[in-house]
């Protein structure tokens, strides 16, 4: 029942997950960041099986890094998330493959045009302007589709997000303890406060 | 509605015309029932040649990367572009390479002699035993029902123009019957020497 969210904008993209850690029926923490940051643009966020969310993510963010100080340059979220596709395909054909889903969220550093790439543990990848993984796809997408624009400003996007957690905390069996959100914009990666104590009655 | 074949979804569908070929292909990416993009395109270029891949989402990338590699290593050695039938037999053995752990894609090829300028079309199963085709090559979770359009509104010799209506009519109307593909098209019509890329605006639904 992890939750991960993006949204794409006319300068940004928001990338939110679920601030809880849970093994089976327990939640173990509630205030797990399930977030990377790859370089000064991009941002990885991350859920699926325990050891392996966390491993892989900073196998890639130690490689983003590595790229970055070798060339003086970084590489665009394109590029990254071409790359991490490359090594989880690689993955998923041997003997004990990454089971981790991802949400690669940037803006490129020469356009300034934001991105946001979805990724699965088969290692399917797409582009898309908003994205979810898990069951939140189920209660969010049709909501995105409803509300989303390609040029709404990040104060809209974060508007669209609410809307979408409040469904979440509508319809979701568990509590999954609130978001940590972030905004990747042309001058990096900036945490936003969000409301996590809102109370959503259901039906 | 089950196997690794058929979680994505997709459709793709070539023809053979008087002098031209057309490929197509529709858009959809999906997980099971539940439509996670309206954007992925599943035919690439590698210079006069067309593949056309459909199948596991995963595996279309992985195969489509790795003929970009190959062609691009063949162009650098022979100093010229591959031909359709070369591309179909390279296409052949790099899937039957990997025999007993196969890629999951269903390939399509499609492209004109260089030198006669003849059509060729050709299909794939996963372990790369080639069908050659002198009319039309279907595959995806679609192909019941392309085979069934096809059968019925392709004709020898058709011109590229009505090459394309023929080809957006066949793969239009077979995806609107298979949930798991549609959501708009791409279709290429290849001549001697001119390329037509046309975007086809599908059911959203």
């Amino acid at each position: 029942m992890e939750v991960l969210l993006g949204i794409t904008g006319k300068d940004f993209t928001l990338i939110a997950a679920s601030k809880a850690a849970m093994r089976g029926a327990t939640i173990l923490k509630a205030s797990d960041d399930k977030t990377r940051q790859l370089n000064k643009h991009t941002l990885m966020a991350f859920s699926g099986e325990a050891g392996d969310t966390v491993q892989f993510a900073e196998y890639i963010q130690a490689n983003a890094q590595l790229y970055s100080m070798r060339n003086e340059t970084d590489l665009s979220p394109s590029a990254l998330a071409n790359f991490v596709r490359g090594e989880l395909a690689h993955s998923l054909r041997s003997r004990k493959p990454y089971n981790v889903n991802l949400l690669l969220g940037g803006v490129d550093p020469i356009t300034h045009k934001p991105s946001l790439y979805w990724l699965d543990y088969l290692a399917a990848l797409a582009p898309l302007p908003y994205a979810a993984h898990g069951y939140a796809q189920y209660y969010c997408l049709s909501i995105l589709d409803k509300h989303h624009h390609p040029d709404i400003t990040l104060g809209q996007g974060i508007k669209l997000l609410t809307l979408c957690t409040d469904e979440l905390k509508r319809r979701l069996p568990v509590d999954f303890k609130g978001m940590t959100v972030k905004a990747v914009t042309k001058d990096g990666i900036v945490d936003i406060e969000f409301d996590d104590d809102k109370v959503v009655k259901s039906a | 509605m089950s196997g690794i074949f058929a979680i994505n979804g997709g459709a793709c569908v070539a023809m053979v015309g008087k002098d031209c070929v057309a490929i197509a292909c529709d858009l959809r990416l999906g997980l099971q029932a539940l439509t996670v993009s309206n954007n992925f395109p599943k035919i690439f270029q590698y210079g006069d040649v067309f593949l056309g891949l459909t199948g596991l989402a995963t595996d279309v990338s992985t195969v489509s990367d790795l003929f970009r590699y190959k062609v691009n290593m063949y162009r650098l050695r022979e100093e010229r572009d591959i031909a359709p039938r070369t591309f179909a037999n390279l296409v052949s053995s790099t899937l039957y390479e990997k025999r007993f752990g196969p890629y999951f894609v269903g390939p399509v090829v499609a492209g004109l002699e260089p030198k006669t300028g003849e059509p060729f079309i050709c299909g794939f199963d996963s372990i790369g035993c080639i069908d050659f085709a002198k009319d039309f090559i279907v595959s995806g979770t679609a192909t019941d029902q392309l085979f069934g359009m096809c059968e019925s509104l392709w004709e020898p010799n058709l011109g590229p123009e009505d090459l394309f209506e023929t080809i957006s009519q066949a793969l239009l109307n077979a995806v609107d019957r298979d949930a798991l593909s549609g959501w708009g098209a791409h279709i290429y019509i290849i001549e001697k020497d001119k390329v037509t890329k046309r975007l086809l605006k599908g059911r959203q639904d």
